[in-house]
């Protein structure tokens, strides 16, 4: 399934759009944080997880849904948010913890809930599959139409909760599709230090569904398998395993030395950086021109610096308001 | 003074924590750590720092991120004669493992009669402060202390942190070990200075199941635990200046719960507030309070409770803060006694 020139730029746009959103959360988050590096401070406290490298996985599966499609993601969720059409105002308040924010505040970064595009992500390894099956199973009793997508890394798949959720997807032939965006790290741990076997799609086997594995980090690469495995779910022909080798640029959170990865590893990654190659190949193939370009890219930084100056302007709740959605 | 500076040997938890381990692991081949990024990386919170290097992959080990398997193998092979120290990196992640826990670890030594024991430690992070959202903030002390059959402590400072963990090795019954990451000295989590204090460099236990009156006084016992102490010791400083003399008792461990020094405290104070940063209702607060009164011991005014209240850690920083366990919610609560 190839995608049209139009769904090829739509790729790379929020590609462009999710890079510079981190790129600008990155520099705020240290804003306040030195000399003395101390997640509590700045405008941007706690943890935070970039996911520059890994925008191909969002866009090229994002790019088949729409608002009505589920998707759980990661602690890691920024990219795929945008991909999946997150109101990115609210969402960057809601990392500034801000009355705006989607939850004003409550969650932060690794709990956005945007419920108008189906989207919800969770700080918990492992636990944005079950939710996805949930969701397949709700639209097939439900006779509504929709599929589920969870998101989870590759260290995820070494959680109990991603071979049981998988079983049970595959015994129901749900219409869910499991993402593991494999960055080859899950914090200081390798991947062929944790997992038994090199492909983690080899696992669908066990689970009666196909598996495949994407390498490359190719956004295109993705969308065609990606399609195929969402069309057999939206005809009900049951869930499918896909791994997709990406590259983790940024460390598991800011903050990380990165002290684990092997000499030369960033700086090879940072040369098959995603954008610059999709933008390369745009470009060959003459559905990109350098005047088209720099407009996506004014484009892109509008979007985000809009966004920002949003989140900044926001307002923080009362702190009192602590107490409120605990019930609705 | 030179000689005296000499003597000062100041750690922070992380690195009192790993140095007891490390003695252990010297003395006991049967000790090996067990963890996610417990390895070359010496835990996201610096307490395995430099046993990957002295020790090898083999006793420190990373694992994947599957606590359900390594906690469970922890029971495994403690009751089949090794002495596993295992890290669960955030203590709200218990959720995924929690049979491994409270129905395997805590419940063989009394299923099987004694016979079977599992000396193994479970070290975990807790505590919030810094943003970090609801999944990655609680404290959740009072779920591990409520179910038999595991010592659940969990020190407020570096000297503590280094005799409790060496006692909880030795021990042969199972032992949480938990760790308040504000405590721990990582700068990038905001560092309480007071828990960085002199560690003597010989091995040493402090005996688990034992609180310790961190500062005496007459008027009001403040009682706390990890975060929760060093909240009542900068309260007891202002009410001091306020010519009120309060006495912080450090309980140290949840279970066994020393109720004595704590009644001991009472009696003499007459007054009661209990800090804890976990959830309020059916926690360690209420846990205090109730044993303080079953004794029967005469009280000046109702007692007091300071904890979170009952909803999820907020991210935002206002929210946060708001809800947090303070200095000045303790006077407050004194206050509040005065007027009984």
């Amino acid at each position: 399934m190839k995608p049209s020139q139009e769904q090829q730029v739509w790729m790379y746009k929020h590609m462009l759009v999710s890079r510079f959103f981190e790129e600008v959360i990155e520099k705020i988050y240290m804003e306040g944080k030195s000399p003395a590096f101390n997640m509590a401070n700045g405008p941007i406290p706690g943890e935070m997880h970039l996911s520059n490298g890994q925008e191909p996985c969002a866009v090229g599966v994002c790019a088949h849904l729409t608002a009505e499609d589920v998707v759980t993601s990661t602690h890691r969720p920024h990219h795929v948010a945008i991909a999946k059409g997150v109101d990115l105002k609210a969402m960057a308040a809601e990392i500034f913890g801000k009355r705006t924010g989607l939850s004003g505040g409550r969650g932060g970064h690794m709990h956005i809930f945007d419920p108008k595009v189906n989207f919800s992500c969770s700080g918990i390894i492992g636990q944005s599959v079950g939710p996805a099956v949930g969701a397949a199973l709700s639209r097939v009793m439900q006779k509504k139409s929709g599929i589920a997508v969870a998101y989870l890394g590759e260290g995820a798949a070494n959680q109990g909760a991603f071979h049981e959720a998988l079983n049970m997807a595959g015994v129901w032939k749900l219409p869910v599709i499991f993402i593991i965006e494999d960055n080859s790290w899950g914090i200081s741990v390798s991947k062929r230090a944790s997992t038994a076997i090199d492909r983690n799609s080899d696992r669908a086997v066990a689970y009666g569904m196909p598996g495949e594995f994407i390498a490359g980090n190719d956004p295109v690469a993705i969308f065609d398998v990606v399609g195929e495995a969402i069309a057999r779910a939206r005809n009900g022909e049951g869930p499918t395993l896909i791994e997709i080798e990406t590259s983790r640029l940024a460390g598991h959170f800011m903050g990380d030395g990165e002290t684990y990865r092997p000499a030369g590893e960033k700086e090879a990654l940072q040369k098959i950086d995603p954008i610059p190659v999709m933008k390369q190949r745009l470009l060959d193939e003459g559905i990109l021109t350098d005047a088209t370009d720099a407009a996506l890219i004014e484009e892109a930084h509008a979007a985000v610096d809009a966004a920002i100056q949003f989140a900044r302007d926001s307002e923080y709740a009362a702190p009192e308001e602590a107490m409120e959605k605990v019930f609705v | 003074m030179t000689q005296v500076k000499e003597k000062e040997r100041k750690l922070t938890i992380a690195r009192a924590m790993a140095e007891a381990i490390a003695q252990e692991m010297r003395t006991d081949d049967k000790v090996f750590v067990m963890g996610e990024d417990i390895g070359e990386l010496g835990g996201v919170f610096g307490n395995t720092r430099g046993l990957h290097e002295e020790f090898g992959g083999e006793r420190v080990r990373d694992t994947p991120i599957s606590e359900t398997a390594f906690i469970g193998a922890a029971v495994g092979a403690a009751s089949d004669g090794m002495k596993p120290v295992v890290e669960l990196m955030f203590v709200d992640f218990f959720g995924v493992c929690f049979d491994a826990i409270y129905n395997m670890m805590a419940k063989n030594t009394y299923f099987s009669g004694g016979n079977v024991t599992v000396p193994m430690v479970l070290m975990t992070s807790t505590g919030g402060g810094y943003s970090d959202g609801g999944q990655h903030s609680q404290c959740v002390h009072a779920t591990f202390a409520h179910l038999p059959g595991m010592k659940v402590v969990a020190p407020s400072n570096a000297y503590d942190a280094k005799g409790m963990m060496i006692a909880a090795i030795r021990d042969p019954n199972p032992v949480v070990f938990m760790f308040h990451k504000a405590l721990q000295g990582m700068g990038w989590l905001g560092t309480e200075k007071e828990a960085i204090v002199h560690v003597p460099e010989a091995a040493y236990e402090v005996e688990l199941g034992k609180a310790v009156v961190t500062r005496p006084g007459t008027d009001v016992t403040i009682v706390g635990i990890t975060s929760g102490v060093h909240f009542g010791l900068k309260a007891a400083r202002i009410l001091e200046e306020q010519g009120v003399s309060a006495e912080v008792v450090d309980l140290r461990s949840l279970a066994p719960l020393d109720r004595d020094t704590v009644i001991e405290s009472v009696k003499k104070t007459g007054r009661l507030i209990v800090v804890d940063e976990d959830y309020h209702s059916y926690g360690m607060t209420a846990e205090i309070i109730a044993s303080v009164v079953e004794a029967g011991v005469p009280l000046k005014a109702a007692p007091q409770r300071v904890a979170y209240p009952d909803i999820p850690i907020p991210f935002a920083r206002p929210m946060e803060q708001w809800a947090l366990p303070s200095p000045e919610k303790i006077i407050a609560a004194f206050n509040k006694m005065k007027e009984d």
